[in-house]
């Protein structure tokens, strides 16, 4: 093991710590993996009138971010949506 | 006025039978009035952790089905006359209870005890509800794993949703020597992620083992468990006790080896 590698590597309880974490968001969230499949659905066809996107490529998920006031992190919902096609995004619009 | 706490975890095998005897005994050791109440019907436990399983007359399910009076089912502890035994049943079932009647037998309770300790079974379900039904406080007992922590968190919400006012947590398990390397997770993180008040912090203590195997709660000896214990008691019933140190570098050879990592 080189000593970038001991840097590098994460204390297991740490880990733990992490993981917890967002396990207990989505746990008090009390979001069924259904409720999020329809979020998900629901988010495609929203976007998909306005820009071509990857359906198969969309991640959402409940996670934690730092709040821009002061009261630290607080749950935020994320997705990551990408973009197929960027020349034409906007055009649907004009077209419709 | 007498106080009736619940001892939950959520998940088996964190160390609620242990804590139950433990904080019992060392109730009954600061003079107070109490009685334990094994409500896991079935899986009857608390009695042996006690030493009193030879003792058993009549059970929890013989009360609240009218056979016998709770007086008669209660068993005197060996050690402190203030402290007494409800057994649960072993050939029953969780459905042979209902939490209205677990109600009206702890209001019955109350007129003669200070404290009225329920011993909570693993699990959500129908003996939980039971066990919560008539309590006035919560001990959560939590190992610092990330099962034990989930299912404490999904307890905590269920007892509020319950009503349920105080709740306090018990880190069970700790290894100090383990938190130290970073393999596991500290007494802060664990409040840090639950954001309930701390009671205490037990520390993983081959004690408890011999203690079980005796049938005497180690709570009030010198043995590090014993002491977190004891300080454990001594707030619940009110009093400031600082927390326990329990890095507990006390022999030679640790304190030798940490004046050669200060240099």
């Amino acid at each position: 093991m080189s000593l970038l590698d001991f840097f590098k590597k994460k204390n297991s309880g740490d880990v733990a710590k992490d993981r917890l974490k967002l396990l207990l968001i989505s746990d008090r969230a009390n979001c069924s993996p259904e409720i999020m499949e329809m979020i998900k659905n629901d988010i495609i066809q929203v976007i998909s009138k306005y820009m071509e996107i990857d359906p198969e490529g969309l991640d959402i998920q409940i996670t934690q971010t730092e709040s821009e006031g002061n009261n630290g992190s607080v749950p935020a919902l994320y997705a990551n949506i990408p973009i197929r096609d960027l020349k034409n995004s906007g055009k649907k619009t004009k077209e419709q | 006025m007498s106080e009736v706490i619940v001892v939950t975890s959520g998940k088996g095998g964190v160390g609620k039978t242990t804590t139950s005897a433990n904080v019992g005994t060392g109730l009954a050791k600061l003079n107070k009035k109490v009685v334990l109440v094994d409500t896991d019907i079935g899986l009857r436990n608390l009695d042996v952790v006690m030493g009193l399983e030879n003792r058993i007359v009549y059970n929890l399910v013989d009360v609240i089905e009218g056979h016998c009076r709770a007086k008669q089912a209660m068993i005197k502890d060996k050690r402190y006359s203030n402290l007494y035994l409800l057994p649960s049943a072993q050939t029953r079932d969780k459905t042979a209870v209902s939490p209205e009647q677990m109600v009206t037998l702890i209001e019955e309770l109350k007129e003669d005890f200070d404290y009225i300790i329920l011993d909570c079974p693993a699990g959500i379900e129908q003996g939980f509800k039971n066990a919560i039904a008539g309590a006035d406080r919560a001990l959560i007992v939590t190992t610092p794993e990330v099962s034990a922590i989930r299912d404490a968190d999904r307890i905590i919400g269920l007892l509020e949703a319950n009503e349920v006012k105080k709740i306090d947590l018990i880190v069970n398990r700790i290894r100090m020597d383990m938190v130290k390397r970073g393999d596991m997770m500290s007494i802060e993180d664990v409040v840090d992620i639950l954001a309930i008040n701390l009671i205490g912090a037990v520390p993983d203590d081959e004690n408890i083992v011999i203690s079980t195997n005796q049938g005497e709660p180690l709570v009030g000896s010198d043995a590090l468990a014993g002491q977190a214990y004891m300080n454990i008691c001594r707030r619940i019933i009110g009093e400031e006790v600082p927390m326990l140190d329990l890095g507990a570098n006390n022999n030679f050879w640790s304190k030798l080896m940490g004046l050669f990592k200060k240099n």
